[in-house]
């Protein structure tokens, strides 16, 4: 057993925590995320440039043959600087699709995801669906050599950047039936595609996305139609793993935060961190980090294994990442007292952050049914 | 011991009935809800002006101030009431915080002058107790004030204040004294926003709302006559109105509204083509939540039937303030569970009420984040836990 890094991930870390540092101060992300386009350009640029875009891609299609660990420290380290960037929705999901669709589609795609030439986005949520990845109602229907796609979208993060989505679609069975789901790329630029965009209250931008009657080629249909759901659930783990370690990132954060303050804070004449109430808080925000680390750990190690096993990983990662980010975020406010409440402090957007990560591909209740269904 | 009300209670409950059903077709729409977080003035004084109106504004008050000499069943059932028809509240400040202090400890031209105003609406007062340096230690205030002649000079500041930019008047905590004991060198004095020095200077809050600021004190002239009580006594005027501030924090009847809309919006969300409402697993964090509500209530209905007898609410309040605010934390954490995805629209960034999700969707992760003040304002709960360990169970 080892459980140490090897030197390309040390290295692979640091070049990401020390961009970050150097360029993705939290004063500049306060600008750029409130901006008109909500991020600054630049920086998926630079993230290509860094090889970040390349880590998790095949070699053999302009990637470095990286897997779930070079993920998961780079989301980590992502979390810890609050990035906006579509790195999931491109790279973890559009990648993860792509890179097990056709030839022609690994050959057209997954070079200008490392290149950071192009930007995609997860339409899969519905208004009515929650987190159940088969209760679709948006279809696609076989039409001579394409599927013709109905349906809306909601909340689809990323969407305001991106220039393809990734579509849950139902080509078969009823509303909920495991069988009968597709997933296609679609060009956003397709006829019959309309979106609303909108910033999330975690400071991302997202769309409601419609689709009405738009014709997609055949060819764009990745893996086998009717039997998506498989590799639907099996991305979205990976989604998972991916999303977790960005929650322990920002969990980091606010544990180092919240102590340092109490160290500096003084009331009734004492620091409050000489409290004894607030060291327990603080030692157990600190377990529930470790925890959390622990966790993230474990489904990242068994992302290969068969699909129950590493389902029931993601899902327990999922629980447990649900309730220490609930649980850091909230202490970490309220041991900051008045200034934790505040726009200005970095502390309030972690917890916001993390609020979100809880929802994002089936929250807590969800995943504890989903794991108690598995075993 | 008994529960029922008299048919002249059941009388009453029906006036405050009636008069909420008209009052609604007066009132700009949606400002129970949690949706308006972004009031203008008006707006918030809208349902003041017609309480005053009839005579209702200040249950709180001796009837010769202006108050409506209700029995504490009276209050109950008004509170209960208006919180299930979802009407705005009025706001502490002046009404619950300092028109007591001035009553109880003021002198008769305070009364007189400023009484009435605070009744009708005229004067807006903000609440100048916490600064930088002093929250949960609030007796460790700085902001000073010397005396020179007929006038106090007050050079300070004050942090969190409430709707500040909207406020007439406001009233402060200032150190006097800064050679005794903290409690002992505090004075409480009235400031009237436009005396030249003052400066608001906003602060943004989790949701996006301008809720609270700082003010800023430079040189400001405070006449001497707007002292409440006595110089250096200030801090037993503080902690009287703190106790009042924490009697009314509970909000039991606001939550079982609460509650009441959070299973609507359950019940209009879908899991698996079922109605969440209906999710086991959902419906029994909803009945936790209403069983430790169904506590709270009858904690506070203890504390109302012994204030019924005369006796003041003592320090075993602050469970009232504690397991009220958790209480209303895990309501709206529990809303923001139950939208799904739709937590995620930052709806103020679009401009008002302009709503991506289900109406019922709009602000609730936003009022979520919001909601976490609650277990810091009016005394941390840490703050309040101390004072049970010390006052109650002599810790």
């Amino acid at each position: 057993m080892d459980f140490s890094y090897t030197e390309e991930q040390t290295l692979l870390r640091n070049s990401v925590s020390k961009y970050l540092a150097d360029n993705y101060k939290f004063e500049s992300w306060r600008k750029f995320t409130r901006s008109e386009a909500g991020r600054d350009p630049n920086h998926w640029k630079q993230f290509a440039e860094l090889g970040l875009l390349a880590a998790v891609l095949p070699e053999e299609h302009g990637g470095l043959g990286g897997g779930g660990v070079e993920s998961s420290i780079i989301m980590e380290e992502f979390g810890k600087a609050l990035v906006v960037e579509p790195y999931v929705p491109t790279v973890v999901i559009g990648g993860g699709f792509l890179k097990r669709g056709s030839d022609a589609q690994k050959e057209e795609w997954l070079a200008r995801i490392a290149a950071g030439e192009t930007i995609l986005a997860f339409a899969f949520a519905e208004p009515r669906g929650r987190y159940n990845l088969a209760d679709l109602a948006t279809t696609a229907k076989k039409q001579g050599g394409s599927y013709v796609l109905n349906g809306q979208k909601a909340v689809v993060i990323g969407a305001p950047w991106a220039d393809h989505f990734i579509v849950t679609a139902r080509t078969s069975g009823g509303q909920r039936d495991k069988d009968g789901v597709s997933v296609f790329i679609v060009d956003k630029k397709a006829k019959g595609v309309t979106t609303r965009d909108y910033p999330t209250v975690d400071s991302l931008r997202a769309s409601e996305v419609a689709f009405e009657n738009v014709e997609v080629p055949a060819a764009n249909l990745i893996g086998t139609a009717d039997n998506g759901l498989p590799l639907i659930e099996q991305v979205v783990d990976e989604a998972i793993a991916a999303v977790c370690a960005e929650a322990t990132g920002a969990m980091k954060v606010l544990v180092d935060t919240t102590v340092e303050y109490s160290k500096t804070r003084k009331q009734f004449g004492v620091p409050i961190g000489k409290f004894q109430v607030l060291q327990h808080r603080m030692v157990d925000m600190f377990v529930q980090y470790e925890q959390s680390v622990s966790i993230t750990l474990m489904v990242t190690l068994k992302l290969a294994e068969e699909a129950v096993e590493r389902a029931k990983a993601a899902s327990a990662a999922k629980v447990t990442i649900g309730k220490a980010g609930r649980f850091v975020g909230q202490q970490a406010v309220q041991i900051h007292g008045g200034i934790g409440m505040t726009d200005e402090l970095n502390v309030g957007h972690y917890f916001k952050r993390l609020t979100l990560i809880d929802t994002l591909f089936g929250n807590t209740d969800h995943h504890l049914k989903r794991y108690a269904a598995l075993s | 011991m008994d529960l029922t009300f008299s048919p002249e209670e059941e009388a009453f409950r029906q006036e405050v009935r009636a008069f909420i059903a008209d009052a609604k077709t007066r009132l700009p729409k949606g400002l129970g809800a949690a949706e308006s977080a972004d009031r203008s003035k008006e707006d918030y004084l809208a349902w003041h002006k017609l309480l005053f109106k009839k005579g209702w504004v200040a249950p709180l008050w001796p009837k010769q101030y202006g108050g409506t000499g209700w029995s504490v069943t009276q209050r109950y059932i008004f509170n209960e009431e208006t919180a299930a028809a979802e009407m705005p509240t009025t706001l502490p400040f002046g009404l619950s915080m300092v028109a007591p202090v001035i009553f109880t400890y003021g002198n008769d031209e305070q009364k007189k002058k400023y009484l009435p105003r605070i009744l009708s609406g005229e004067d807006w007062w903000c609440q100048g107790y916490s600064e930088p340096g002093s929250g949960s230690d609030l007796a460790s205030l700085r902001t000073k004030a010397v005396r020179e002649g007929d006038h106090y000079i007050v050079n300070g500041q004050k942090t969190w204040t409430t709707l500040a930019q909207f406020a007439d008047m406001i009233f402060c905590l200032v150190r006097t004294d800064p050679n005794v004991k903290q409690q002992e060198g505090i004075t409480f004095l009235l400031i009237d926003m436009k005396t030249p020095g003052i400066t608001v200077k906003p602060i943004i809050v989790l949701d996006g709302a301008h809720e609270v600021n700082e003010v800023f004190f430079d040189n400001v002239k405070v006449p001497v006559e707007n002292r409440v009580g006595e110089e250096n006594k200030g801090w037993t005027y503080a902690k009287f109105l703190l106790v009042n501030e924490r009697s009314g924090i509970a909000g039991v009847a606001r939550s079982k509204k609460a509650v009441e809309r959070l299973k609507e919006i359950s019940g209009a969300e879908t899991i698996d083509g079922q109605s969440l409402v209906d999710d086991e697993d959902f419906a029994r964090k909803i009945a936790d939540l209403e069983i430790d509500l169904a506590a709270l209530e009858y904690t506070e209905l203890r504390t109302l039937a012994q204030e019924a007898k005369g006796q003041m609410a003592g320090p075993e309040s602050s469970i009232l303030k504690i397991r009220g605010t958790e209480i209303q934390q895990r309501i709206t954490e529990l809303t923001v569970e139950a939208i799904g995805y739709f937590a995620y629209p930052n709806e103020r960034a679009l401009g008002h009420n302009d709503n991506v999700g289900p109406d019922y969707a709009l602000g609730q992760a936003g009022h979520y984040f919001n909601m976490r003040k609650t277990s810091i304002y009016g005394g941390s709960n840490e703050i309040q836990r101390n004072i049970i360990a010390k006052a109650v169970l002599g810790l």
